[in-house]
Order: structure tokens, then sequence, then C-alpha cells
């Protein structure tokens, strides 16, 4: 990960992104209507967000076995982006949501909306993580204790974004009723910018923290081994 | 390195308004041609705005990567 390579390919397919993402044509939508263009922006956000908690569950389960200090650095930085992912996702949602499928929704409809829901619990446990780090002052049981927890907090993304909201009726574009919106028969023009966007948003992620993580070990420098 | 390309490309900046409006002042039909700064709702317009805002977070964060690249270099 130390050669530049990846984050030209992420220059490249973020500047893709934008120019294709405004510029190439796309399937008309109901209500949706050139919003539909968000799909590159708002929903890469949360593609972003649970990529990098993997990656950050994946290093508390590796600090778990190794008691490696860099280990547990890795699991929090991923964890700090992913929750500032999440939270941009949940900001042009609000945003989108605003002017397309809650205009006609009550509030009490919009209340119950099962992936409004999901979401803000799921950052909420993820926000309490970030106040649980802060509160100890021990290095070595702040890494075990919040590398226990960001396994907790992963294993509540599964009901609280992936199951739920999918199983419940909901006004949200994708599953769960309103089949004029389904992304599901999202066709081939969306997709060409759609997966690249992915991937792009992903490694701005991964590039930044990186960065925090480098710094933290320059930082950390003299307890690590 | 930074700074000597900045003050290369700087003094050039004024001109760039004036690229725009050469394509579009001297003939009120052009206004309509399909590639065209203000065609389609200026959408291209947007699209370079939010260009220059994505490619400077991106220059910000190649500095910030340098930075800490050396960083690492000197505490070796």
């Amino acid at each position: 990960m130390r050669k530049p390579w990846w984050k030209i390919l992420c220059t490249i397919l973020l500047v893709y992104t934008v120019t294709g993402g405004l510029i190439f044509s796309v399937p008309a939508r109901e209500i949706l209507a050139e919003t539909i263009r968000n799909l590159y922006f708002h929903v890469c956000m949360w593609f972003g967000m649970m990529i990098l908690f993997t990656a950050s569950v994946v290093y508390a389960i590796k600090y778990l076995r190794s008691q490696n200090l860099r280990d547990d650095i890795y699991s929090a930085n991923f964890a700090r982006v992913g929750i500032l992912f999440g939270v941009l996702g949940y900001a042009t949602g609000y945003l989108w949501a605003n002017y397309t499928w809650t205009e006609y929704a009550t509030s009490g409809q919009i209340l119950k909306e099962p992936k409004l829901l999901g979401a803000a619990i799921a950052l909420l446990v993820y926000f309490a993580y970030l106040v649980l780090r802060g509160s100890l002052t021990d290095i070595d049981k702040r890494a075990k204790i919040s590398a226990v927890y960001a396994i907790f907090a992963y294993a509540m993304l599964f009901p609280t974004i992936w199951i739920l909201p999918r199983l419940m009726e909901s006004l949200h574009p994708g599953k769960g009723g309103n089949p004029a919106l389904n992304f599901k028969d999202s066709d081939a023009r969306l997709r060409m910018v759609f997966y690249p966007a992915i991937i792009g948003w992903t490694l701005l992620g991964v590039w930044i923290s990186s960065l925090k993580i480098r710094l933290d070990l320059l930082k950390e420098k003299s307890i690590l081994q | 390195m930074m700074k000597k390309t900045l003050s290369l490309i700087a003094p050039f900046l004024f001109l760039l308004p004036f690229l725009v409006s050469a394509q579009t002042s001297d003939d009120a039909q052009r206004k309509y041609t399909a590639f065209d700064m203000r065609s389609n709702g200026k959408i291209y317009v947007l699209t370079a705005c939010i260009l220059i805002i994505l490619i400077g977070l991106i220059l910000y964060l190649v500095r910030l990567d340098r930075k800490i690249g050396k960083l690492e270099k000197d505490s070796k």
C-alpha cells in the first residue's frame, strides 16, 4: 500500500465520477428526476462507510489475536473515517429525501422510516465507540475494550442497516415497497458510473485513514515495538 | 516544488474568464450549440466547479501525504 498507484486510481475514478455523474445521460425516474445522479454520491458514502467499518473490525480482531497496538491504531482510524462517511451519507440523504420521497409523506411516516432509524442507530453505536475510546486513559485497556466493542458495533450493522430496513415497509428507494423507485432495475447507464464511483470514494476513505494511521504511528512511536 | 509551480501558474489565472467568454460573446446563437459552457442548463459550469473543489481537496491530501512521508523519514 506504500506505492502511489491506488491514489492515482482514486483521483482518476473520482474525476470520472463527477464528470460522468453530472453529464452522462440517466434513465428517467419518477419523483427523483435528475437527482438519480445522487446514486453516485449519496449511496457511495454508505458503501464507503461499510467497507471502512469492515476494515476496522478486521483490525480489531487482529489486535485481539496479536495484542499489537499497531492494529489498534489501524482499527480506530478506519472506524473514525467510516463515521465521517456515514455522517456525510446521512446529511446528503436528509437533503435528498427532503425534495423527493418525503415531500408527500406525513411526519409520522418519516419518523417510522426503517432506513433512517436503522442508520441513525448504527451511527450512534459507532459514536459511542469514540466516546468509549476517549474515556479510557490506560492505553492497553483502551485498545482491548475498544477492540471488543468494535466487533459488537459491527455486528449491530447487520440488523440495523442490512436486515431490518429490507424487511419493513419503506418509502426510501430500494427494497421494501415503492417498486417504481427500485434501484434493482437500475440500468447499464447508471452502473457504468456507479461501480467506479464506489471504488473511487472508498479509495478516498482509505487514503484519508492511511494518513491518519501514519500520523498516529509516528505519535505513538515510543510505545510501539 | 509546489510553490514554484503555483507561482508559475498564478499570473495566468486571470485569463480563465476570458477563455470562457470568448466562446460565447460573439454570437447569440452559439449560446444554444451543443457543447458549450452555457448549454444544458449550464451543467458544465457546475461540473467544472465541482471538479475544481475535488482536485483542490485531492492536491491537499497529496501535500499532507508528502508532509507525513517526510516526518516518517526524519524519525527513522
